[in-house]
């Protein structure tokens, strides 16, 4: 019985394996990790310089504000998940191993998750001390965030790898993604909102958290997909 | 059922759909243009004014057309995109193609004619309702499928990526709806409702029924046009093109 397309390894493996080969490029140029921290740092500062130093004014807009720029950073960062691999020919490779396409790009996506997303979400209660968060909130910030940007990664994984063949595709990802990343902010605000009023914040966690399993089921196929239509413009 | 299955492989033949679409077309004009008329006058000029709004409710009868058009447009362009994925028809790429403008022109007829209905209403040109922020986002969905396909130079690939955004958005589209519906409640606003969920009279129901079959049609018949333009365009050099046009 001929064995040609039998993977040698197991999916798990092959899974684990781009996860540690993204993870490890993306620890290699510290810059990657850093920069969206520092632009999320930074945009947050442009807040009460524009809006005023009033406490309570900033309070009362912190976990809009936080949300929106959490939003910012992971759509700046989206824009360059797949570039490299395109480039240096790695995603050819992806495309032609026997494993799903989609299973490999997840692995891929999961790394640059741990180390945009979640480091993120960690660092988070920081800036949401400086512009007076009630620190009820905290803990619920943190948590949205974690399932947020999982759901934000996902979306933006999906609109990279529509756009990585395109020359400055940057703006034109932006385009694709914010009107399909609405529910994310919307269930994020509002579980912060909730939490600060001290009232439950459980039925915006549990939703966002739907949209988050809901969409690491669907997310990789469109990713796959995507990514077979890149490669072959 | 044979009859049927005939009829649905020959839709994937660009020459005969060319001819087909051609007659179709000579047909839904003057019903198109007729009920846009009828629908006009009637809502326009014959339907009462309102009890409260006097006579600026009328602009409903483009307003509404265009917003329930503009919706379905998009699942349009979603089952000619999974069409297209599945079945690889080239016809489906075509049609996904041509709806998208269209959809997004509607959407945007649905924004402004409520900006001008909400001014003297609401005395707000602008105000973040639930279906006029939903409104909105629909409306940067249909940009961005019309961005990406410009954005490939591989028009297939252009075509198979829009699809995929299409079928990506079908699916967030009623989380979306859901959830500015809720943020909508969640913030609500002072006093917004002007007009309760009274019935609409008959002698103004039966225009607006007019004018959305009307644009319906239109929304059919532009479709139809920019595929005929598009099977001009990819088969300029073809010989059926070139016999059916009578230039050698």
């Amino acid at each position: 019985m001929p064995s040609v397309d039998r993977p040698s390894l197991s999916l798990l493996t092959a899974f684990g394996r781009q996860f540690r080969r993204h993870g490890q490029a993306l620890m290699a140029s510290l810059t990657d990790v850093a920069n969206p921290l520092l632009f999320f740092f930074m945009v947050v500062t442009l807040f009460p310089l524009g809006l005023g130093p009033d406490p309570q004014q900033l309070a009362s807009m912190a976990p809009g504000i936080l949300w929106v720029v959490a939003l910012l950073a992971s759509l700046m960062v989206s824009a360059r998940m797949f570039a490299s691999d395109f480039e240096d020919g790695s995603l050819e490779q992806m495309a032609l191993a026997s494993h799903p396409l989609s299973v490999l790009a997840l692995g891929e996506v999961a790394a640059h998750w741990l180390a945009t997303g979640c480091l993120l979400a960690v660092v988070s209660p920081l800036f949401a001390m400086m512009l007076g968060l009630p620190s009820q909130g905290l803990g619920v910030l943190v948590l949205s965030l974690l399932l947020g940007t999982l759901c934000l990664t996902l979306i933006g994984a999906v609109g990279s790898a529509l756009t990585v063949s395109i020359r400055r595709g940057g703006l034109l990802l932006s385009l694709l993604i914010i009107p399909l990343n609405v529910p994310v902010l919307i269930f994020g605000t509002a579980a912060v909102t909730e939490a600060v009023m001290g009232r439950d914040p459980s039925t915006w966690l549990t939703l966002m958290g739907a949209l988050a399993a809901g969409m690491l089921a669907l997310a990789p196929l469109a990713m796959g997909a995507a990514l077979r239509i890149s490669l072959d413009s | 059922m044979r009859g049927m299955w005939a009829f649905i492989h020959k839709l994937g033949s660009p020459p005969w759909f060319f001819g087909f679409s051609g007659t179709l077309v000579r047909w839904l004009l003057p019903v198109t243009v007729l009920l846009l008329a009828v629908g006009a006058y009637w809502g326009l000029l014959v339907a009462p004014p309102d009890f409260r709004q006097g006579n600026s409710y009328r602009i409903i009868y483009i307003h509404v057309p265009a917003a329930v058009v503009a919706l379905a447009g998009y699942y349009v362009m979603a089952i000619a995109g999974a069409i297209s994925l599945i079945w690889r028809i080239k016809m489906a790429d075509v049609a996904m193609r041509a709806a998208a403008p269209v959809g997004a022109v509607l959407t945007a007829v649905a924004l402004v004619t409520g900006a001008i209905w909400g001014k003297p209403t609401w005395g707000a040109w602008w105000v973040w309702d639930a279906r006029i922020t939903s409104m909105l986002i629909l409306l940067f969905l249909y940009l961005g499928v019309v961005a990406l396909f410009e954005a490939y130079e591989n028009k297939t690939a252009a075509a198979k990526a829009c699809a995929v955004l299409t079928l990506v958005g079908t699916v967030n589209i009623p989380i979306i709806y859901k959830s500015v519906d809720w943020w909508y409640s969640l913030h609500q606003p002072a006093s917004l409702k002007f007009t309760g969920e009274s019935a609409i009279d008959a002698s103004m129901l039966y225009p607006l029924l007019v004018m959305i079959g009307a644009f319906y049609l239109l929304f059919a018949m532009s479709m139809l046009l920019n595929m005929r333009a598009e099977l001009l365009w990819q088969h300029r050099n073809a010989h059926w093109l070139r016999q059916r046009l009578d230039v050698s």
